[in-house]
């Protein structure tokens, strides 16, 4: 007992950081029904400008606190609100999760552009000090970092309870999670009410992001990207409802880490895997035990249905007419493309556009799972990785070649995404991000880690493991390879959306109580796009790694099925020529910055362009690049079919500009929807 | 409670309950459907009707009770494999497939219903819609007056109309029985005649035996065989409409008319 206590007591700092983000994200949800993603980079930022005010500015501990946690974090959280999550509508809960997904991976972009390096040493204690050991605990020395830990979180639990239950404040954030419209109907306020609910969940972040700096000892994002992973199973299991419950979880995942990394043998596979998987197995345990998460980010707005119809992709909306001069130019610029790839391209764009294809293999999977299926998946670059790793392994042990190994990957990516969905079926929405999410955590600490290596080495493709010239620096064969795979891919995904299994997805994406009314299966439907999805995304992680000559954990980490997701959105997740735009946008746009001078951020300015550009996602969730053909196909065919009745639809955010001709006049006798329904 | 013991029952539903945190929104409900029949299904706001319709449907699933459908139990059975037996529904609140044009709607309901859905086919590029699809498709279109919208997205229309589609899907996969919760909810009087009209009109056709959920009494009285009547989860009275209206508990707890 005694050992247990002394092993489990240091955790209990640990606890309140987790309780104390859990409780943040679940005020958030519960006033605002976003499970906000960027709450890790929030609560990073503060810790970041805390410390760094501290230490190369040297202020006081209570200016820069006053600084980074009362004016700076409650800011952040207003300026996400205002900017960002009220302005997309309560049911799109994709659109919530990128806008989160698009800041956790911007903000701390963001700070290593504007400060030279990201990680500081030696964070400073906000009330005590952390080499003072102030009293002990059943032999346990408690120093001034585990007293900061329990006196503010403990002082902040109680102010929020108060707030929750005994506030007009707290009743008003309680109604505005069912519908802050609804809210507003009876006199409410319901923007202060948010903005109220953002600035003081910002405030929590700040504080544990400061709490937990000292801990570490090192100031680095990937500590709070692990804190979000366990302040997101303790919320979990709280159904982003109860903070008591969050509080619970929270302080006993913390002591539950400090106790096994106290009874499992140092060194071994337990202390190095399944210890950082721990948040992980928690939140799985509960995506899959908790009934309340099944449901979760379901809409439940009253008044859903005054939101406008999604808008619609240009293919859908162009004139035939039009639609064939578009279809001819695409082949025009595809010949065009090929001959120059096997003629004059420079070697430089040469492999830039190979890379570029690659690219496009693996996001056209989340065309598959986002665009057709409408779920969220923030595991697809594990999903790659797993094809490659197994496409590796297989080649070396059955000394096969790497082509035959990448569809051994491809089956095995596969199934694993078949065995995740099976697992995750009942999930849809947050819940099934979240899952997603985990799985990628696992597979990056538990799994990749024990297959990246061959007999103890990295692992290179050789021009040998290959063969037919892929490798060979003068030849063009990888590009030919490239376009064959990925040509089959578009081909193969545009014949499921066109045939009854994307009609079937389609159903299940409009209503999935109408199409399990009329007869689809939607756990087959599930099961079924994930593992193409797996299959697509798993092709296109051999090919990545056959393009970078290398397979390695760092191009198939989990932040990177982040940065993909982000990605595709902002180009257009509902086609595979978005995907296409995807891909060639990542590297080109990675290859341009190459020209622009390193102190300016080099590749964390290619993902802050990438995660403020998913911020159009709330404007334009068709991706802006659809938005922007959808309109300039409108404006080519007024201009060229000026006289003649347009047999458009154009219902969408930008209805208002082109409206007047096609289906809305014949639907005119029909009152507006919107406001109908 | 009466019921219906009739050996030549498609539909049996027998002592359902269904509860919701302790509160039984059908508490042991047991009433049966013939062939061909037509059943009102009427009582006040939360007399459980809908959620007698989804433990129907398979979207909810009843604490105690069998329901029977030809003599097969479908206790147990998923949403979608009642479907595929030959149950078809519309709902309370409209539930469209918002990127789909109304054609769509209809084809994916025939393929979903006879699971004509192969991967195989959709990769052999095999699943365009086939001749006796599309007439099918136009045929129903036309019995619910839907023709001239055939390839508008559902986004684009109203209620209404929606309502239309709604119908137009469950009745193209052909139904032994159709369940329709309120149909005529959110249509003018006119619409909701014709409405009526259209419903009669399919059932006399199609042979296929319907319950309807509807709030328009004269709508119930010109449509149905029977009408059961629901109150509090429970079945309060069953009968002909006349029958029923007169029954002083009928009008008590339905119309608020105190003998």
């Amino acid at each position: 007992m005694q050992h247990l206590l002394g092993f489990g007591i240091p955790g209990v700092p640990y606890g309140c950081t987790y309780a104390l983000v859990a409780v943040g994200l679940v005020l958030t949800y519960q006033a605002t029904g976003v499970l906000n993603f960027a709450y890790g980079a929030q609560a990073y930022l503060s810790a970041f400008v805390f410390t760094y005010l501290v230490q190369n500015q040297h202020l006081p501990v209570g200016v820069a606190f006053v600084i980074s946690v009362v004016i700076l974090a409650p800011a952040v959280g207003l300026i996400l609100d205002r900017l960002l999550f009220r302005k997309i509508a309560p049911a799109n809960v994709i659109a919530k999760l990128v806008t989160g997904i698009s800041m956790l991976v911007g903000i701390p972009a963001v700070l290593s552009v504007l400060f030279t390096t990201s990680n500081q040493y030696n964070p400073p204690s906000i009330l005590f000090d952390p080499n003072v050991v102030y009293f002990h605990l059943v032999g346990t020395p408690i120093n001034g970092i585990a007293v900061t830990c329990v006196v503010a979180t403990a002082v902040t639990l109680i102010a929020l309870v108060v707030l929750m239950r005994w506030t007009n404040l707290g009743l008003q954030m309680r109604g505005a999670v069912e519908s802050r419209r609804l809210i507003e109907l009876d006199g409410v306020n319901s923007g202060r009410v948010v903005a109220s609910a953002w600035a003081i969940s910002g405030f929590i972040a700040g504080l544990a992001g400061v709490l937990l700096a000292p801990i570490y000892g090192q100031l680095q994002f990937s500590d709070y990207a692990a804190l979000m992973v366990a302040a997101f199973a303790a919320a979990a299991w709280a159904v982003l409802r109860s903070l008591p419950v969050a509080v619970l979880v929270g302080i006993l995942m913390g002591i539950t880490v400090t106790v096994l990394q106290g009874y499992l043998p140092v060194g071994s596979i337990w202390s190095s895997a399944a210890l950082t998987s721990l948040p992980f197995v928690v939140l799985v345990g509960a995506l899959l035990l908790v009934p309340g998460m099944r449901t979760l980010g379901q809409d439940k707005d009253p008044l859903a249905s005054v939101d406008p119809p999604p808008p619609p992709i240009a293919a859908a909306v162009r004139a035939p007419e039009f639609d064939r001069v578009i279809k001819i130019l695409w082949y025009v610029l595809l010949v065009a493309f090929s001959l120059s790839m096997l003629t004059w391209m420079p070697k430089i764009w040469e492999n830039v556009f190979n890379a570029g294809l690659a690219y496009s293999v693996v996001f056209l999977s989340i065309t598959l799972i986002t665009g057709m299926g409408g779920q969220l998946s923030l595991c697809q670059a594990t999903l790659a990785g797993v094809g490659a790793f197994t496409a590796a392994q297989v080649a070396d042990r059955l000394g096969a070649n790497l082509l035959v190994g990448a569809l051994v990957g491809a089956l095995v990516a596969a199934l694993v995404a078949v065995v995740l969905a099976t697992a995750s079926v009942r999930l849809r929405g947050l819940g099934l991000a979240l899952m997603t999410i985990a799985a990628a955590l696992v597979f990056d600490n538990a799994i990749f880690a024990q297959v990246a290596t061959i007999r103890g080495q990295s692992i290179n493709v050789t021009s040998s493991s290959v063969g037919f010239g892929i490798l060979n620096p003068n030849g063009r064969a990888f590009f030919v390879l490239a376009m064959v795979v990925l040509s089959v891919c578009v081909v193969l995904v545009l014949r499921v959306r066109n045939g009854s299994i994307g009609r079937f997805l389609g159903a299940m994406r409009g209503s999935s109580t109408a199409a399990s009314g009329i007869g689809v299966n939607l756990t087959w439907m599930h099961v079924l796009v994930f593992g193409l999805s797996g299959a697509v995304a798993g092709l296109g992680g051999t090919l990545l790694a056959i393009n970078q000559q290398a397979v390695n954990t760092q191009t198939f980490s989990w932040s990177f099925s982040l940065v993909f997701v982000v990605v595709v959105v902002t180009t257009g997740v509902s086609t595979p020529e978005g995907a296409i735009q995807a891909g060639f946008s990542f590297v080109v746009l990675q290859q341009l910055l190459t020209y622009v001078p390193s102190r300016l951020g080099g590749n964390s300015l290619l993902v802050i362009l990438f995660a403020f550009g998913a911020l159009t996602y709330v404007a334009h969730p068709e991706g802006i690049l659809e938005f922007q053909k959808r309109r300039w196909t409108m404006r080519f065919e007024r201009l060229l079919l000026r006289n003649r009745t347009s047999s458009t639809d154009i219902s969408g955010p930008d209805a208002g500009a082109t409206a007047g001709d096609g289906q809305l006049a014949r639907v005119a006798a029909d009152s507006d929807p919107a406001l109908d329904r | 409670m009466a019921l219906t013991a009739n050996a030549e029952a498609l539909l049996r539903v027998s002592e359902v309950t269904k509860t919701f945190g302790g509160v039984a929104a059908v508490d042991g409900v047991s009433f049966s459907v013939r062939p061909g029949e037509s059943v009102g299904l009427v009582g006040p706001n939360g007399a459980g009707k809908t959620t007698l319709f989804n433990c129907v449907c398979g979207q909810l699933r009843p604490e105690r009770g069998t329901i029977e459908l030809n003599g097969r139990s479908l206790n147990g059975m998923a949403t979608f494999e009642r479907a595929r037996l030959g149950i078809g529904r519309t709902y309370q609140r409209v539930e469209v497939f918002s990127d789909m044009n109304v054609r769509d709607h209809l084809i994916v309901s025939v393929r979903a219903r006879w699971r004509q859905g192969r991967l195989w086919r959709d990769l052999c590029n095999l699943s365009k819609p086939t001749a006796d699809e599309r007439e099918r498709v136009d045929a129903v279109l036309d019995l619910v007056g839907l023709s001239d919208r055939a390839d508008t997205s559902v986004s684009a229309l109203g209620l209404g109309s929606c309502r239309l589609v709604e119908l137009a899907r469950a009745l193209i996969a052909e139904p032994v029985l159709l369940m329709a919760d309120e149909p005529s909810s959110g249509l003018d009087v006119h619409e909701t005649r014709e409405l009526g009209a259209v419903l009669r009109q399919v059932q006399r056709d199609q042979g296929m035996a319907m319950i309807l959920i509807e709030h328009d009494l004269e709508m119930v009285a010109e449509v149905v065989d029977r009408t059961v009547v629901m109150n509090l989860g429970q079945v309060v009275a069953e009968g002909h409409f006349d029958t029923v209206m007169a029954d002083p508990i009928v009008r008590s707890a339905y119309l608020g008319l105190h003998e």
